[in-house]
């Protein structure tokens, strides 16, 4: 490919208050190529994105398209000038026909009035080029997300065909929508268009991209023909293997120690859901913590709320302590003494506008129901209590959740699951986004209740949190459990998870 | 000093003070409260009589729009509870029986918190939006009123019903004392027990209230049937009071005005945190801004001008962005911003 890149950006710097999100990251982007775009979460994936559509300026760098230097104002200067973007949720009106999906704001006229033939016509016509044969007249909600996908890139390959960015296009489709999408993809290659593709699925991007540019923390780490990269040392490279500072501050490495075998609390069998995660075996026991590790979209959350009745199970079982249970909803997993903090703190954890201490009683009180208040003095006791364990600061217990940061909202929510003193905690996410000091002592914490007795399942993008806090690790990748490793007496190793993840065993 | 100035009830509570207070220039003896025969009159007096099915009405409201809902069914409710009360009074032999018109309030009160159920239901478990939810029984109810009452204003000469509304107790209209025992109970069930924080937390977040094992659904359609009853004892206040039902006049927009009472104390409408005493402020100003029309001899033809300017006064007053906006052009004159903070 000696192509000149139709599209190059260089030395591109982009900083928020208080971080920068990208620092001197180049990219170039050739037509008739498929670029992938590869970097763990916050990486800076999506900001590149809108830095390139103008919906973010940069505070230093060059964009240039065909040679030319460019800076857009937005992403309709952006198509305007041929680049289109087409996002993860399909952004186009459900409720309106094909045709008219594809040519709104734009529709053929004569004399003011549409020319419906017309646009019927072109639209059946540019979908034919794609090899799609639809009922242009139908409601777009007629079909498939897939289908709704490909029209979306019908129009906007219609509307500009030069630069085509598809931002985790696959990520609600199974796998003959995908292949399907992969084959437009590549007709559309031929056509000599420059794609850009964001996914977190690896299979994926190895079986269309032809090259990919890694960042990681906002900084570029290379860029490699997909060929020449195997999908461990792409793993290596998205998750970076060395210790970073913030971590060596942490805690010391612990060696987790096996105990005499307990119980087994949960059990599931070939329990999934469709479109979520696969059917999975997975054992939790008393007094462990469970470690999930995979990359994002790997099913790690989707597995988690399926513990706690958060989402339904459409196959499988589930048994607590060796009774079948069906767990319909969060309050029927919490009567069996399961609790669950979502990764999603602030929409589906804390009720910012309450209080601390309402916040922290809000669980124990669901379950006791309206009728039963926990008398003041109770309340107060247990917040007061949970305010000084945890350190939550400020330690007001009238003051609202949302004027916390983000680590002491965390905190806030771990207090509100522990006062009702579960015997399986499942924590998603606990430490994302949180500062140093916060973290450690939220480590510390499920280290200290998994010593007294409790259950814990760890959910964590962070490999090195995983692998230091669990008894075992359970290994996800792409909506699968493919692999279950021993972690007591720390035989596990960053390697071996990475292993795991970049070539487990899919079924 | 400050802290006062900071309540959110502080300007509502202003408004209502220079209300009244301009009262007093067209007619001066606005303040003056008088005994007579043992009955309390006087112009403030008239003002709380009047804010009685309102104030009953926005309580309700209030637990409605707190789940994140809103019903518009309310005026509705009011003529089918007065509507079937006065039915059912004139049918009774001896229309004097108190045994008969307590019959008659009971039904009127059973029917309306069916009503309630009916848009608790629709909401909660069968996932309508409130607002077309409640539009259904707005319209309907209405309807059933009418047939009810065969589209005739029902006149009883009652002397226990008329109690109700025109009645007075311990020199106190026997309507204001009904409202302030409501208002009472409610508040003391709502705060007393964990209803109001579970309210207010599924209103301010139903994802995270969920996943903290709350069940809205049960929550929802109390919120329904509370505002509902309330409705329901607005309805025979209102009939009550002029001794006969027409459905057509009665609770006719009072939901505009609940609605307003309610955003006027403080309760924001995408729901969560509730100030049920807010409310009831609120009815109590609207009330005052009513009768503030007449004292001072608007004319008939521009009172809903009037109004409206008063409410755009009062709403700018409360508007954080808009106090902020004029007391830092009079404090600090001419700042320039410092350099643009990229968002």
């Amino acid at each position: 490919m000696g192509d000149p890149p139709i599209l190059q950006m260089t030395g591109i710097r982009k900083t928020f208050p208080g971080v920068v999100a990208l620092d001197g990251v180049d990219f170039a982007l050739r037509p008739g190529e498929v670029h992938a775009l590869m970097g763990e979460n916050g990486a800076g994936k999506s900001t590149l994105i809108k830095v390139l559509t103008g919906v973010y300026g940069i505070d230093a760098g060059d964009i240039r398209l065909n040679g030319t230097p460019v800076r857009f104002g937005g992403p309709l200067q952006a198509q305007q000038a041929g680049i289109s973007t087409v996002y993860q949720e399909v952004n186009l009106c459900a409720n309106l026909s094909v045709a008219e999906n594809i040519f709104i704001g734009r529709e053929p006229r004569r004399f003011g009035k549409i020319r419906w033939s017309e646009m019927r016509r072109r639209s059946a016509a540019l979908l034919a080029g794609l090899d799609l044969h639809l009922d242009v007249a139908a409601p777009l909600s007629t079909y498939s997300l897939a289908i709704q996908q490909m029209v979306a890139i019908a129009r906007a390959i219609d509307i500009s065909a030069k630069v085509l960015i598809l931002d985790e296009p696959t990520s609600s489709l199974d796998a003959s929508e995908v292949e399907r999408l992969f084959e437009v993809m590549r007709r559309l290659k031929r056509d000599g268009v420059a794609i850009l593709f964001i996914s977190h699925f690896l299979d994926q991007v190895y079986a269309v991209a032809d090259r990919m540019t890694v960042l990681r923390n906002g900084t570029l780490i290379g860029e490699y023909a997909t060929a020449e990269l195997t999908q461990m040392q792409l793993v290596t490279k998205m998750i970076g293997k060395e210790l970073t500072v913030l971590e060596r501050l942490e805690e010391e490495p612990r060696t987790v120690t096996a105990d005499a075998p307990r119980e087994p609390i949960i059990e599931t069998h070939e329990l999934g859901r469709t479109g979520a995660i696969a059917p999975f075996d997975l054992t939790i026991r008393g007094g462990e913590i469970v470690g999930l590790a995979g990359l994002l979209g790997s099913g790690r959350t989707e597995l988690a709320r399926l513990l706690f009745g958060a989402d339904r199970p459409d196959e499988g079982t589930i048994k607590i302590d060796g009774n079948p249970v069906a767990l319909r909803t969060p309050r029927v997993a919490m009567n069996h003494g399961i609790a669950f903090s979502s990764e999603n703190r602030r929409t589906e954890g804390v009720v910012g506008e309450l209080s601390v201490r309402e916040n922290i009683v809000l669980a124990l009180q669901a379950s006791r129901g309206w009728s039963r208040p926990i008398p003041r003095r109770k309340q107060d006791e247990l917040v007061e209590r949970y305010i000084k364990t945890l350190g939550i600061r400020p330690a007001d217990p009238d003051v609202a959740v949302r004027n916390l940061s983000g680590g002491n909202q965390q905190k806030v929510l771990l207090a509100r699951w522990l006062i009702t003193e579960p015997r399986l905690l499942i924590v998603d996410e606990p430490t994302r986004g949180i500062d140093v000091g916060a973290k450690a002592e939220i480590q510390r914490l499920l280290v200290e209740l998994a010593d007294g007795g409790m259950a814990v399942l760890f959910v964590s993008a962070e490999l090195e949190e995983v692998l230091r806090l669990s008894h075992k690790i359970e290994v996800l990748r792409e909506r699968h459990l493919v692999e279950e490793l021993d972690n007591t007496g720390g035989g596990v190793d960053a390697d071996r998870v990475m292993q795991a993840i970049a070539s487990g065993a899919t079924p | 000093m400050t802290a006062i100035v900071k309540h959110r009830l502080f300007w509502p509570a202003v408004v209502l003070v220079l209300l009244l207070v301009s009262n007093v220039f067209f007619a001066p003896r606005f303040f003056t409260i008088t005994l007579q025969d043992g009955h309390l009159y006087g112009s403030l007096i008239d003002v709380l009589r009047s804010a009685t099915p309102l104030a009953l009405v926005a309580l309700g409201m209030t637990m409605v729009i707190a789940t994140g809902g809103i019903d518009l069914s309310v005026g509705s409710v009011m003529a089918i509870s007065g509507a079937v009360a006065c039915l059912f009074i004139g049918d009774l032999s001896d229309q004097g029986s108190v045994g008969g018109v307590l019959l008659a309030v009971g039904l009127a009160l059973v029917l309306s918190l069916v009503a309630g159920i009916w848009n608790g239901v629709l909401v909660s478990v069968i996932g309508i939006q409130p607002i077309i939810a409640t539009l259904i029984l707005m319209v309907a109810g209405r309807g059933i009123a009418q047939l009810l009452t065969g589209g005739q204003i029902i006149n009883v000469s009652s002397p226990p019903f008329r109690v109700i509304g025109a009645g007075y107790a311990l020199a106190i209209p026997v309507s204001v004392i009904i409202v302030a025992v409501v208002v009472a109970a409610a508040v003391l069930l709502i705060r007393r027990s964990a209803l109001g924080v579970l309210v207010e937390a599924v209103g301010a977040s139903p994802t995270a209230s969920r996943l903290a094992g709350i069940r809205s659904r049960g929550l929802t359609i109390m919120a329904y049937m509370f505002a509902a009853v309330c409705a329901g004892i607005a309805g025979l206040i209102f009939s009550s009071n002029v001794a006969s039902a027409d459905s057509n006049a009665a609770g006719n927009l009072i939901e505009l005005d609940a609605i307003l009472a309610v955003v006027i104390g403080g309760t924001a409408l995408t729901g969560g945190r509730f100030s049920i005493a807010g409310s009831v402020l609120g009815a109590v100003l609207i009330s005052a801004l009513d009768i503030t029309t007449y004292t001072i001899g608007v004319p008939a033809e521009t009172t809903l001008l009037f109004k409206a300017v008063v409410v755009v006064i009062l709403c700018l007053s409360q508007s954080a962005a808009f106090r902020a906006a004029v007391f830092r052009r009079r404090r600090t004159p001419a700042v320039t911003p410092a350099a643009e903070v990229p968002a």
